[in-house]
């Protein structure tokens, strides 16, 4: 069937170019579809547990979407006239910004004082340009001693200053409002930096993320993609050395990611960083399957053949084991669809589907166009294979050392595993040559954090804030909260009221304490209520029937098991000293600080599936069901030993790594096969012992297996270089499970194989006379 | 003869044209200001009013929480109306009640009576924009609404559910307003408010309010029975209810004192 496949092929090679084109165009023009995201919430899904929680204290209160923009005048004084005034005109412009809901600045800070009998509520700055100098120091003093501004939207030295915007979002155009916003945050940053040039500033919040995922992906598009073309193709050019090779290569590559992406977009799938990674990735795996065909094609016209039927000889060959590597590959990928994390089901997807299309290319349209080009064998290169003889020649002379010293290293790794923490600060999912990681940076080392957790705190009962009994209970939570070395500012409804108890008895100090009864803290809140301007009320802190408020805790910059174990030191506080508060804080950091955990535990059952079903395909390929056990080793044993290395010289693991055994195991696999079916072949057809069997593997395949785990090792280190750390890991994580897959073929299988037969040099003899299918 | 024929039919002419051309060089600034005059007489001479107004409160999820207040109002001549506002509900607010003072060209003055401090406390007349009492209706929205508070400008007739209205923009004239822009359509043959849209300072639609069940007091007096206020950005709304309107009722102008309000 095969044959009469290629002799069609061959002789409709014309028509089987056109079709291919069309039908790439047909699946390439869906890529019309394709958009970015710009919402760090698609990395949950939609059962997460952490999201949903979020969402529901979201709805009550006013969203956390939030720009944040600090200040920083060059003279380090945040209360000279000049600067005063520029804060309160960049306060006046943000609420101009598409979307905003509120606007939090230094300047519109609702300041209430005593004035005679009256409570005066006011913008803590008017006419900055007015001030005397004895007035600025009076307002820096004032301003210092509000609780609810230093450390938020006031450094404590006075130097730096913060305007935050609120938004709410619309879930129309959704991915384009962030860039929407930012534009005009842009403008109108650069307009304040031009009146006044000595404030610099910067930029963070959501809305600023948000936009960040868009252009990491860009940033990386523009360059590490042509990196990936270019190094990969100057490797085929020396590899192959063969101009109309390397051009058949690139056209199938190219047509493998458009067609993918393409599809990518018919499904209507939303790229997100992750994803849009896919193209590296296919790039890289396209290149596998046109190695084999072309070496094999060359080897064939070398050998005397004629053209076609050089093609011909190489489909032949070839076709198996480009189907049995695409397969198992494409299965890896697809089992990252079990991850919890939607990214990953879309990165999988596409791969897997680029896998496909990259196999059926290369069995399809590349024999076709090489029949039509006027392609000749290149030179027969001096044959390697000293080399390989005596990887093989140490590798049996020495195989009980290896097997003690791999063995060792392979345990050893091992057992550094645990050592790896999981982590995901999100903010340092994006590297520092984005602007967006620069100035969150910058803005958390000077003026406040950008992880923050939430808690609504909920009386149970409408107006039940009021309650004396609830209100201390909600002050010692947010005393207990700020004498926390995590915590770097606590926003609680307790110091209002604190505020306004003092205000009401003429500013006495001695009153700055909660009020004693319930009519009385309602009433204060009604009153202070009244008194605020439009855009500045309390929705964002109190829900809409006074029965729960909004707690908002802002910590350092903590890797995610200090926020984990902050987390259970909050419930058990809550726990004994204020039962009837109890509720789970909330906040993206708390969702990220979830993520990886979570994943790893879908991703088990994924990557078991995947496991069982590459093994089978293992075993029914080579026929045996022990070396498809065998097989096991070589093929996890890697990704294992990649963890191990990664805790000694990193030790922090994040949301990609969750997905890195599934991935990998696909393509190790195809190491695995290539040379345990090569070792088979010589035993059963050649009848040749262990040691000779392993040195015809060697002969055979080692030098084709070098070749691509370069190609590949090549591939993933330029994914490394991401901007994103996700792709960045997953990148590294996967070249160095590459190599070390390599090293386990060479250096510990057929160590392991000598050692298996000299054990049972009774039935040495495996399997009779059953051929494996390569 | 012919002269004065011609003179006779050129008088006629002018006065058929007469009404045509005052509307052509009336400009929709013009026409929007005679519009909100002509509404604000036909409420002239109310004198006093009380009624009861149950407030409904909405969040996002569509749970609701109610307010009680009782409201009484005094019509100033010359000047802006003074009102009070009695809190009934919830419980641990009752007995709060806020006096204003509205005023045509200078800010509000108002008042708030804490009974749990047993104190009146004046609230700054810059921050009248904030919400009222959690609601979606800020502070000047169901004030007094003097047409001296606003600048106008007509932009069409329009037909608002079977009603023939005028639809017309106004902008605040106070600085501290939480708005630039206001539409409303005003039926043609009442001259009452049907629908206002709010727009927030980046000229957003921001709230949407449709006032219905409109009552006739008196003869001459038009109130409505329901206000549903709708917040398009936050997704919440607010439904005020007034029931018992009474007209006339003997209110003086003690009533609306500062001194008047500890005895409310």
């Amino acid at each position: 069937m095969l044959e009469k496949y290629m002799y069609w092929l061959v002789k409709l090679r014309w028509f089987a170019i056109l079709i291919t084109f069309i039908t790439v165009g047909l699946l390439g023009s869906g890529g019309r579809f394709l958009s970015f995201t710009t919402d760090y919430e698609v990395f949950f899904g939609d059962s997460n547990p952490q999201l949903t929680t979020f969402q529901e204290l979201q709805a009550v209160y006013t969203k956390n979407d939030n720009a944040l923009i600090m200040l920083s005048p060059a003279d380090g004084v945040v209360f000279t006239a000049e600067t005063l005034q520029a804060i309160t005109e960049l306060t006046e412009e943000a609420w101009n910004t598409p979307y905003s809901s509120r606007v939090d600045s230094l300047s519109n800070f609702q300041y209430t004082y005593a004035e005679e009998d009256d409570l005066t509520v006011e913008d803590l700055i008017n006419n900055p340009t007015e001030l005397s100098e004895n007035d600025l120091v009076k307002l820096k003093e004032i301003a210092l001693a509000q609780p609810l501004l230093v450390n938020r939207l006031l450094s404590p030295a006075a130097d730096v200053t913060g305007i935050n915007i609120t938004f709410e979002l619309p879930t129309e155009n959704a991915n384009e409002v962030p860039f929407e916003i930012m534009k005009h945050i842009d403008q109108m940053l650069l307009d304040i930096e031009t009146r006044y040039p000595n404030i610099t500033t910067a930029k963070t919040g959501v809305v600023a993320m948000n936009k960040a995922f868009p252009e990491s992906t860009f940033k990386d598009a523009k360059t590490l993609i042509p990196a990936a073309f270019a190094i990969i193709l100057i490797g085929f050019m020396v590899l192959t050395r063969s101009l109309w090779g390397t051009v058949g290569a690139l056209i199938v590559m190219l047509m493998s990611i458009m067609a993918a992406m393409g599809t990518a977009g018919w499904m209507g799938i939303v790229l997100t960083p992750p994803s849009a990674s896919a193209p590296t990735l296919i790039l890289t795996l396209a290149v596998a399957d046109c190695v084999h065909f072309l070496i094999t094609f060359f080897q064939q016209m070398r050998a005397g053949k004629e053209k076609h039927q050089a093609i011909r000889e190489s489909v032949r060959l070839n076709f198996s084991p480009i189907f049995l590597t695409s397969l198992t590959t494409a299965i890896g990928f697809l089992s990252m669809n079990f991850s919890d994390s939607p990214p990953f089901h879309d990165l999988g997807t596409i791969t897997a589907i680029g896998v496909v299309y990259a196999f059926v290319l290369s069995i399809f349209f590349l024999p076709a166009l090489m029949a039509v080009l006027p392609v000749k064998a290149p030179a027969s290169r001096k044959a390697e294979t000293g080399l390989m003889n005596s990887l093989a020649s140490i590798s049996i002379k020495y195989y009980r050392a290896l097997l003690v010293v791999v063995g060792v290293l392979i345990v050893a790794l091992l057992a550094m595993i645990p050592r790896n923490e999981l982590n995901d600060e999100f903010v340092k999912y994006f590297d520092d040559s984005l602007e967006f990681r620069q100035d969150t940076d910058l803005i958390g080392e000077k003026l406040t954090g950008m992880y923050f957790i939430d808690y609504s705190i909920d009386a149970k009962l409408a107006s039940g804030i009021n309650a004396p009994d609830y209100l201390q209970q909600l002050e010692s939570f947010e005393y207990w909260l700020q004498s926390q070395p995590e915590v770097i500012h606590v926003n609680a409804l307790s110091e209002t009221f604190r505020r306004l108890n003092k205000n009401m008895h003429g500013d006495d100090g001695s009153f700055y304490k909660l009020p004693e009864d319930k009519e009385l803290a309602a009433q204060y809140l009604l009153l202070y209520e009244m008194s605020l301007p439009f855009g500045l009320d309390l929705n964002n802190q109190i829900n809409f029937d006074k029965s729960a408020t909004r707690l908002t805790a802002t910590l350092q910059n903590l890797p995610t098991k200090d926020v984990l174990a902050f987390e259970v030191k909050v419930q058990e506080w809550m726990a004994s000293n204020t039962p009837s508060l109890e509720t789970a804080g909330s906040s993206p950091t708390i969702m990220f600080s979830h993520i990886s955990k979570r994943n790893i535990s879908s991703m088990l059952a994924g990557t078991t599936i995947a496991l069982v079903l590459i093994s089978l395909i293992l075993m029914i390929s080579l026929r045996s069901f022990k070396y498809g056990l065998l097989s096991l080793i070589p093929n996890l044993v890697p990704a294992g030993m990649a963890f191990g290395i990664w805790a000694l010289f990193n030790g922090q693991v994040g949301l990609s790594v969750s997905v890195v055994v599934a991935m990998t195991l696909g393509i190790v696999v195809d190491d695995t096969i290539h040379f345990l079916s090569k070792y088979l072949r010589a035993r059963r057809e050649q009848g040749l012992n262990t040691e000779d069997a392993i040195r015809y593997a060697f002969n055979t395949v080692g030098e084709a297996l070098f070749i691509t785990t370069v190609i590949l090792t090549a591939g993933f280190m330029i994914l490394a270089q991401s901007s994103f750390a996700i792709n960045a890991d997953m990148g590294l994580m996967t070249a160095i499970t590459i190599c070390l897959a390599l090293f386990i073929d060479f250096f510990f299988l057929p160590p392991l194989l000598i050692w298996l037969d000299k054990r049972q040099s009774t039935s040495d003899e495996p399997h009779g006379t059953l051929h494996p299918v390569s | 003869m012919l002269f004065t024929a011609k003179t006779r039919s050129l008088a006629v002419a002018a006065i058929l044209l007469a009404p045509c051309t005052a509307t052509l060089a009336e400009t929709p600034e013009e026409r929007g200001l005679a519009i909100a005059i002509e509404g604000d007489k036909r409420d002239q001479g109310y004198v006093d009013s009380t009624a009861n107004m149950k407030m409904i409160l909405r969040n996002r999820a569509g749970k609701e929480s109610t307010r009680n207040v009782r409201i009484k109002s005094l019509e100033v001549e010359g000047d802006g109306d003074k009102s009070l506002s009695i809190f009934d509900e919830p419980a641990d607010v009752k007995g709060t009640t806020s006096l204003t003072w509205s005023h045509s060209t200078k800010p509000d003055e108002q008042w708030l009576y804490l009974p749990a401090l047993k104190r009146v406390k004046r609230i700054s007349s810059k921050n009248k924009s904030g919400p009222f009492m959690g609601s979606e209706f800020a502070f000047e929205d169901i004030g007094s609404q003097e047409v001296d508070k606003y600048t106008y400008k007509y932009l069409r007739d329009e037909d608002f559910e079977s009603a023939k209205t005028f639809v017309m923009e106004r902008y605040p004239t106070d600085k501290n307003s939480g708005y630039t822009k206001q539409v409303v359509w005003i039926e043609q043959d009442r001259y009452i408010a049907l629908k206002l849209e709010f727009y927030d300072r980046k000229g957003s639609l921001l709230k949407t309010l449709v006032s219905s069940d409109f009552q006739q007091y008196l003869d001459k007096f038009w109130r409505p029975s329901t206000l549903e206020m709708t917040n398009h950005q936050s997704g919440k709304s607010t439904t005020l209810v007034f029931s018992d309107y009474q007209f006339q009722t003997g209110l003086k102008s003690s009533d609306f004192s500062k001194n008047a309000l500890k005895k409310q």
